[in-house]
């Protein structure tokens, strides 16, 4: 993994004329080798429909109409995008130590339960602007309370990270269900529980103009801040230098330990703000329709952006084309919805074999 | 991702209600039948013949209708959503109606856009929405987006304050689960029956309380033990719930899960005896099964059938049980005696009759008095909606 | 009904009853799935799309026992499919750069994907299920006898767990498994295929996650639907580094998980019904605070392939 890494955050400033070079042939190959194996998918899932006696023009025909051939279908693929990007960026950015987190769906879960209960007292008393901020902050600290606790458990006790998170991701559920079916339920919403209404004051409402949130310009924003994070600052050289080679990273006096705990937690904070949006945009309350799942399909995204934060917003918009099309593959084609999940698991393979190829093309920059 | 955690599936999308369906519950009186058979071959021919005459960017608009349906799980579920389905091709039936349908739709803002969808691109101006957790925020930001088209809720939650184009369906199956009670009340030696039950809400409590005051009404003794799973759908934890409510010592087992057919395998393989949920499960237990509740929206879906094919307007407010024949017990299986089928057919006519189940004086299973003697409340009552107790003769607590 | 089937009133003792019960028919998906990512680890490398095998080995099963009406001949294609989901694994990692991890959760998302797109007609019909042996007919306790009734799968589940520890310490075999996955160059220098021996081993781990699966749809719960796991393979997963890769723990472990997870139905059973989301979560709790108290700082996971990304 650490190759990937330290290969898709780019170089430090400064580089010479050779290194400019080199620096645009490789920007080519992450472009030209993932489309690449965007084609070979869809070769294979054309052949896979045709043998089911299906028609593939047809099936990528609708695909483009239902994700990118309206205007509704752009919001529609837009808005379900911006969750992806948060959840993605819990995996890439503690992927730059080398660390595997697969269970921000906890921290995406109990981010939004913590900005629903802290909204809760405040509704209609505070004005919405300081609620709101109050619900970032909390749904932020506790998603970064939540994964740092796996950072922290990784470093101090050499607790496996990725089997770590997923635990808690179980237990994160059952304290979302526990909070909303026993002490914050709602008497109002008795058939489904869940917490109290935030009340419409506070709902953080859309982008002017489009039927989009919030969370995306933003979820944008934060790619583009901790790009620069992890590929401008001491702490992000740091994170890559351990992420590469533990050792050497202790040999030269890092402080590793608290490298994994801040990305950690910044991964958690992400995660956690994704719950933020889900409640203050779309749900306005707590209760189980926050695991969406958005968590693990933050994992594909990050992992096929080769956790380059830059890359995260493309892909995460290709996800959310493909889901977004999923209704109409169905309806105009009777496939059932397992389809779009058999072509995501595809795409996502042949992507990651797609690995192999980087540096093999002396038209990139040569043999490396 | 596997179904649990990274498909919403198991705990986030679920509907809070039981899922219906099953092999041939519903065919017979709309001409329309489904066997395990005929839906084998049908899911078959879906998977590999395309439906050709439906390409194009731009769908043929059916000169009057196209209904979209959406549903929260899988259409064939074994279940509630497999039971929509199965009523809603009677909708198919109807010349000049287009049906188009998305299943797996979880309650979050993918159902706003599936139903902004089916009207932007597909010209849908019907939508039924399927599942509880649909309706609010999502359909009604829909309805009032979307003022010309119909909006129609499976749950009784629809009020005048809702838009006018918006609406509910729904049917009491408690009255079902009581018959269930009699049924096995009267099978019981000890009275010692078990409820393997999913979350409890309301609906769900008020399937236990009329399954318990069922069997109290034969044997006053009678206790009934409920497991609350904790989630719509876990199939080793349901097949875990009934071993042990069988090991305590239940004589008869019933459920409130997605799919009851592992709870009812699991008792049948046990020799313990069984009421079905949602769905005939007769044939999943040949020597325990008793009855079941199960709804029968068919009725309710040729109801709709016939009033848009003479050009009416669907009400906003459809809901009844017994009386207006949108439930039904399942046919008797073979560990119902004649004593037993006797009693049950005695109550269903009385349901049919207006039989209230909820009469004063009645206590929950604290001690509590819950509804004062003198006072009823009958199938329409919205009160019942409200059920957050449990009636005396549960063992079990609610929260 | 049979009398005999009546079930004695045993007040709290029907708790320990109902784990032990529940650990046995609970287990057997968790011990092949372990079991198989045990062997896979051992030789250097993850597999992490278990999960995904471990349902399309749930959904083949079902089928092929339905379309053939012998449920034996359903676990040995879910094996099949299991083993091929393994050599894609291994003949994907074999590539060079290709991180392992990664893969497994890409596969985990297809073979999850295939299963629900196949498995579609085969919700609503009954398949042939897998025979029991009862143990427990000298008992006059029904519950006693109930938790006796084991399938056959659990016993050879249990002897390939001793089976794979003794092969692992005294076999060539099993040598070579073990040089391979400590350290590459060495196996190397005694002339062995590491990819080879890796191919193997995942193929080999993808078989037995299959025939875990298979055992979810054709004994218990006992049928296919696409709620039908809720988890079991990725925490079997989990519990390999719980058991320290040693085969005889992941059988303890199985054991283990089986039975917390039992815990919450039971105590409801016996009317001790507050906090059921607590027990239900036990299984998770009690693993990661095994995994944090047994887990170290400074040295090394006992028993940890050197080869293994996730340790490194």
């Amino acid at each position: 993994m650490s190759d990937a890494v330290r290969d898709g955050t780019g170089l430090p400033a400064g580089a010479g004329m050779a290194e400019w070079r080199d620096r645009i042939g490789r920007s080519a190959e992450y472009l030209a080798i993932p489309l690449f194996a965007l084609i070979v998918s869809a070769a294979l899932f054309s052949l896979f429909l045709l043998a089911l006696g299906q028609s593939p023009g047809q099936f990528f025909q609708l695909l483009w109409v239902g994700g990118y051939g309206t205007s509704f279908s752009w919001q529609n693929t837009l808005v379900r995008s911006a969750p992806l990007i948060f959840t993605a960026l819990c995996v890439a950015i503690p992927a730059q130590l080398g660390l595997v987190i697969i269970g921000g769906e906890g921290a995406l879960v109990l981010g939004g339960l913590a900005a629903a209960v802290i909204a809760l007292p405040l509704a209609g008393t505070a004005p919405p602007a300081i609620v709101l901020f109050l619900m970032l902050v909390a749904a932020v600290g506790v998603g970064a309370v939540w994964i740092g606790l796996v950072g922290l458990l990784r470093y101090g006790r050499g607790v496996n990270e990725t089997i770590a998170s997923l635990l808690m991701f179980y237990i994160a559920i059952s304290i979302l269900n526990f909070v909303v079916e026993g002490p914050l339920r709602d008497p109002a919403s008795p058939n489904k529980p869940s917490t109290a209404s935030i009340g419409e004051a506070n709902m953080i409402g859309n982008v002017p103009g489009i039927d989009v949130h919030w969370g995306l310009p933003i979820g944008i924003l934060l790619c583009v801040l901790l790009y620069l994070l992890m590929s401008r600052t001491t702490f992000g050289f740091a994170a890559r230098v351990t992420g590469g080679n533990v050792r050497a990273a202790q040999g030269q006096g890092l402080p590793v330990g608290k490298l994994v705990v801040a990305a950690t937690a910044i991964a958690g904070g992400c995660a956690g703000l994704a719950g933020f949006f889900e409640v203050a945009a779309i749900h306005g309350k707590a209760n189980a329709s926050l695991i969406a799942g958005y968590g693990f399909s933050g994992i594909l995204v990050s992992f096929l952006a080769r956790h380059n934060p830059l890359a995260i917003p493309p892909v995460a918009i290709l996800f959310g084309g493909i889901a977004a099309a999923g209704g109409l593959v169905q309806r105009r084609m009777g496939l059932p919805d397992a389809t779009m999940v058999v072509l995501q698991g595809l795409i996502f393979v042949v992507l990651l074999a797609s690995e192999t190829l980087y540096g093999r093309f002396r038209i990139f920059g040569g043999k490396r | 991702m596997h179904d649990d955690t990274s498909r919403p599936g198991a705990a986030g999308r679920r509907t809070f209600l039981p899922k219906l369906g099953g092999s041939g519950s519903l065919g017979g009186a709309g001409g329309f039948s489904l066997d395990r058979r005929t839906l084998l071959k049908g899911a078959a021919a879906g998977a590999l013949v395309a439906g050709a005459g439906l390409s194009g960017i731009r769908p043929a608009r059916a000169s009057g209708l196209t209904i979209g349906i959406v549903y929260v799980g899988p259409r064939d579920d074994y279940g509630w959503n497999q039971a929509h389905a199965v009523a809603a091709a009677a909708l198919k039936q109807v010349p000049g109606v287009t049906v188009i349908e998305e299943e797996n739709v979880p309650e979050t803002i993918a159902v706003s856009k599936s139903m902004e969808s089916m009207i932007e691109l597909d010209g849908a101006n019907l939508i039924f929405a399927t599942s509880f957790g649909y309706y609010d925020p999502y359909m009604l930001e829909m309805a009032k987006k979307f003022p010309d088209v119909q909006f129609r809720h499976a749950a009784g939650l629809w009020t005048d304050a809702a838009p006018k184009n918006a609406g509910s369906y729904f049917c009491y199956l408690d009255q079902a689960h009581y018959v269930d009670g009699i049924a096995a009340g009267l099978a019981s030696k000890a009275g010692k029956l078990g409820f393997v039950a999913a979350k409890p809400i309301p609906t769900v409590l008020l399937n236990i309380n009329s399954f318990t005051l069922g069997a109290k009404s034969v044997n006053p003794d009678a206790k009934v033990q409920v497991v609350f799973t904790g989630e719509w759908s876990m199939p080793v934890r349901e097949a875990e719930a009934t071993n042990a409510l069988i090991d305590a010592g239940a004589e008869v087992i019933t459920c409130h899960v997605d799919s009851p057919k592992v709870v009812i395998e699991t008792a049948e393989r046990r020799g313990v005896m069984t009421c079905g949920h949602n769905a005939s499960q007769a044939d999943l237990a040949p020597k325990g099964f008793l009855t079941g509740a199960e709804y029968k929206w068919l009725t309710i879906y040729k109801e709709f059938a016939d009033i848009l094919t003479t050009g009416g307007t669907l009400p906003n407010f459809v809901r009844g049980g017994y009386d207006k024949d949108y439930v039904q017990n399942t046919a008797y299986g073979a560990a119902s005696t004649d004593l037993i089928r006797a009693a049950c057919e005695q109550a269903k006519a009385e349901l049919r009759a207006g039989k209230v189940i909820y009469q004063g004086p009645m206590k929950d299973n604290t001690g509590k008095e819950v509804i004062p003697a003198g006072t009823e409340h009958d199938a329409y009552d919205v009160w019942l909606e409200q059920t957050s107790f449990l009636v005396d003769g549960v063992v079990g607590s609610t929260s | 009904m049979d009398p005999s089937q009546v079930a004695t009133d045993l007040g709290w003792w029907s708790v320990p009853l109902a784990m032990f019960a529940g650990a046995i028919r609970v287990s057997t998906p968790f011990l092949f799935v372990s079991l198989g990512e045990c062997l896979t680890e051992k030789s250097g490398r993850i597999n992490l799309g278990l999960e995904g095998t471990l349902v399309f080995g749930a959904m083949t099963g079902y089928a092929v026992s339905y379309m053939t009406g012998s449920a034996w001949t359903g676990v040995l294609a879910a094996g099949i499919a299991g083993s091929l989901f393994g050599m894609l694994h291994a003949a994907l990692c074999s590539l060079p750069k290709v991180n392992d991890i990664a893969v497994g959760i890409a596969l985990m998302l297809f073979g999850v994907g295939l299963a629900f797109f196949f498995g579609k007609p085969f919700i609503q019909p009954t398949a042939p299920r897998l025979p029991s042996i009862s143990l427990g007919e000298w008992s006059d306790i029904s519950q006693v006898r109930v938790a006796l009734e084991i399938n056959p799968l659990f016993f050879i589940g249990a002897a390939l767990a001793v089976a794979m520890w003794w092969a692992f310490r005294n076999t060539r075999a099993g040598l070579i498994v073990r040089t391979t996955g400590d350290s590459a160059a060495a196996a190397r220098a005694l002339g062995v295929s590491v990819l080879g021996v890796r191919f193997v081993a995942t193929t080999i781990g993808g078989f037995m996650a299959g025939v875990g699966g298979s055992f979810l749809s054709l004994y218990y719960p006992g049928s296919w639907n696409e709620g039908l796991s809720s988890g079991q393979g990725l925490m079997a997963v989990a519990l390999v580094i719980f058991a320290r890769w040693n085969p005889l723990l992941c059988f303890v472990a199985a054991l283990l998980f089986g039975a917390a997870g039992a815990l919450g139905p039971a105590l409801q059973s016996i009317g001790v019904s507050q906090g059921y989301h607590f027990f239900n979560a036990a299984p998770y709790v009690l693993t990661l605070l095994i995994m944090i108290v047994s887990s170290s700082k400074v040295r090394a996971l006992r028993g940890a392939p050197g080869e293994l990304s996730i340790v490194k």
